[in-house]
């Protein structure tokens, strides 16, 4: 059986990739659509006739889209990214050092959402109808159902105006101690877990409630154990799968949470780069972002299906 | 749709209090997006305090905005915007995606395969991006806004509406209806259709939602609604600055979304399970 699951992962692997090639396509003809001449526009004033020909040929503007998309293709697997419109840097190069920035803060969101949302969501389906369940429900809902920047501009409002706890809205760069670096921190990390956790804890509630109605639990119950030892050992160990699987989706929400959140904080991260890059229309700078934040996206739903296949008994 | 004679004719839904509340809500915004140029206290575009961030008072019920407009005209033209691109956007979505979703069931085959692959590698861009590749490529307009909403929420619809169809074009009446000679037409609005016409409902309204969000952070972000229209998001966008002061511009405008979206969400939590699970 074990080259059996063997070739649903591969299958899985290969359909993701596939996928990634539409998605690229999607992102590069999007952008590529662009009214208007790119040369023109990047010439401006010095936009001769004869500059503007010569700048065609040099990006290879004058070639049939399909060709450039594979030219693009190919760039950005031996990492080239391009050169950025604005201000004539490889986008590899600005990039770099963003991206550290961004990883680090969506890998404290996970350090924090992970247990706080597990440990909310197994105990709300373990005491599933009580007040406790219902107060843990209605907040889930409450906070999937609100856009990400008002989380964040609630948590500015409690924590900086009401409380004077923490700075507003600024990103200090002068960090000297450890003590600066946590007050940073601090509120891009609340808002992104509270964003996150609520999808995770619904998802966590949701599987675990699952393997809760399956009949070997009900026996449980039935011979005598109580609701915590039923839980605990008769359920949980079979919803390892689906929590896992869980988690990995939940934390794809980061990905829309990142933007706002980078915006609005003004935190130096790859969100905050590439919607800066919007208005200033930097074109290889979005679709470098745009497909970075793809496959930040895609590698979590496949993670998340490759667990749900490895978690299945019936498939292994 | 209960027309067989055999079963006794109730169609009496009952709704949860909480369920009325929510629609309540709905209807209350929706009356004011209809009204809204009639009801407005002060002109939109009018600066009438002195005093920007200005706080509630009996002149000015919801505060000043960042350059001394009335905030409660604001937020009353925003409903505009707000509730008419996202329903613009979500009617365009959902209608074309349940529309290619029960073809698919019904054609099948390589079409079927082909529609399924494209439009799940589209819906795994996640939506903010492609909303900010939409806006740096040919700007936002309103109409641009409208179509951007609709094709970044129809692999959603089409998914949904497909798996729905699937289970009905397995059912005897299908094959009686195909073995009759009808055409896909027929089949897809005359028999598949009505049988999942409830979960439809109840899938848009979902997707009201996310469609509500969505712009409303695009427009935080500047890049939703442009000047000198606002919608609601736009509106938390123009007075950021406000929010040191704890100003009500900040505030209200978020409160007006979460207000709407959260209805929304509790209406078709208690929705009765004979609208929201017909087809299972």
């Amino acid at each position: 059986m074990r080259t059996y699951v063997l070739g649903l992962i591969t299958n899985r692997l290969g359909s993701s990739a596939l996928t990634l090639l539409i998605v690229s396509f999607a992102v590069f003809f999007a952008t590529a659509m662009l009214p208007g001449d790119t040369a023109t526009i990047l010439l401006g004033q010095a936009a001769t006739p004869e500059a503007v020909a010569g700048l065609r040929a040099a990006m290879h503007l004058d070639e049939p889209a399909l060709l450039r998309f594979g030219r693009w293709l190919i760039g950005l697997l031996q990492g080239d990214l391009g050169i950025s419109y604005v201000n004539n840097v490889p986008v590899a190069e600005l990039i770099g050092a963003r991206f550290v920035n961004t990883m680090r803060l969506a890998g404290i969101v996970t350090l924090f959402a992970v247990p706080l949302s597990l440990t909310l969501g197994i105990t709300a389906a373990m005491f599933r109808g009580s007040v406790y369940d219902r107060i843990v429900t209605i907040l889930t809902i409450g906070i999937i159902s609100v856009p990400e920047f008002m989380i964040a501009t609630s948590a500015v409002l409690l924590f900086s105006v009401y409380l004077k706890w923490l700075p507003a809205l600024s990103f200090a760069s002068d960090v000297t101690s450890f003590w600066q670096v946590l007050r940073i921190y601090a509120m891009p990390v609340v808002t992104l877990t509270f964003v996150v956790s609520a999808q995770m804890i619904r998802m966590t509630r949701a599987a675990v409630i699952d393997t809760i109605n399956t009949p070997y639990v009900e026996a449980a119950i039935l011979k005598g154990a109580s609701r915590r030892r039923a839980v605990l050992l008769h359920a949980l160990p079979n919803a390892v799968g689906p929590i896992a699987n869980a988690i990995a989706l939940a934390l794809s929400y980061l990905v829309g949470g990142v933007i706002i959140v980078e915006t609005i904080f003004n935190y130096p991260g790859v969100a905050k780069l590439m919607v800066d890059g919007v208005s200033t229309r930097d074109l290889p700078l979005i679709q470098s972002c745009a497909i970075i934040f793809c496959v930040g996206y895609l590698a979590l739903i496949t993670f998340a299906d490759i667990v749900a296949i490895l978690a299945n008994p019936r498939v292994r | 749709m209960t027309t067989s004679t055999t079963l006794p004719r109730r169609v009496s839904y009952r709704f949860s209090w909480v369920g009325m509340i929510g629609f309540a809500i709905i209807l209350f915004w929706a009356v004011i997006a209809l009204l809204a140029p009639h009801i407005t206290p002060y002109p939109v575009g009018e600066i009438i305090d002195e005093d920007y961030f200005g706080p509630i008072s009996s002149k000015l019920l919801l505060g000043s905005d960042y350059l001394g407009r009335d905030m409660l005209s604001r937020i009353i033209m925003g409903a505009r915007y707000t509730v008419g691109i996202s329903l613009a956007a979500v009617c365009l979505a959902c209608f074309s995606g349940a529309a290619l979703g029960m073809a698919a069931a019904v054609i099948g085959g390589w079409f079927d395969t082909l529609l399924s692959r494209l439009l799940d590698a589209l819906n795994s861009i996640p939506s903010k991006l492609s909303g900010l590749v939409v806006a740096a490529a040919v700007g936002s307009s309103l109409p641009v806004l409208i179509l951007m909403l609709a094709v970044i929420y129809t692999p959603g619809a089409y998914r949904f509406a497909r798996s729905l169809a699937v289970n009905v074009n397995t059912m005897d009446y299908i094959t009686v209806a195909r073995t009759r000679g009808e055409g896909i037409p027929y089949v897809v609005f005359s028999e598949i259709l009505p049988n999942i016409t409830g979960p439809l409902l109840a899938d848009f309204g979902i997707r009201f939602v996310f469609v509500v969000l969505l712009l409303s952070g695009l427009s935080f972000l500047g890049l939703g609604v442009q000047p000198p229209y606002a919608d609601w998001g736009a509106l938390v966008h123009e007075n950021i600055g406000g929010l040191p002061f704890g100003a009500p511009a900040v505030i209200v405008p978020s409160l007006a979304i979460a207000s709407l979206t959260i209805s929304v969400n509790l209406l078709i939590d208690n929705l009765p399970k004979k609208i929201r699970d017909r087809s299972t």
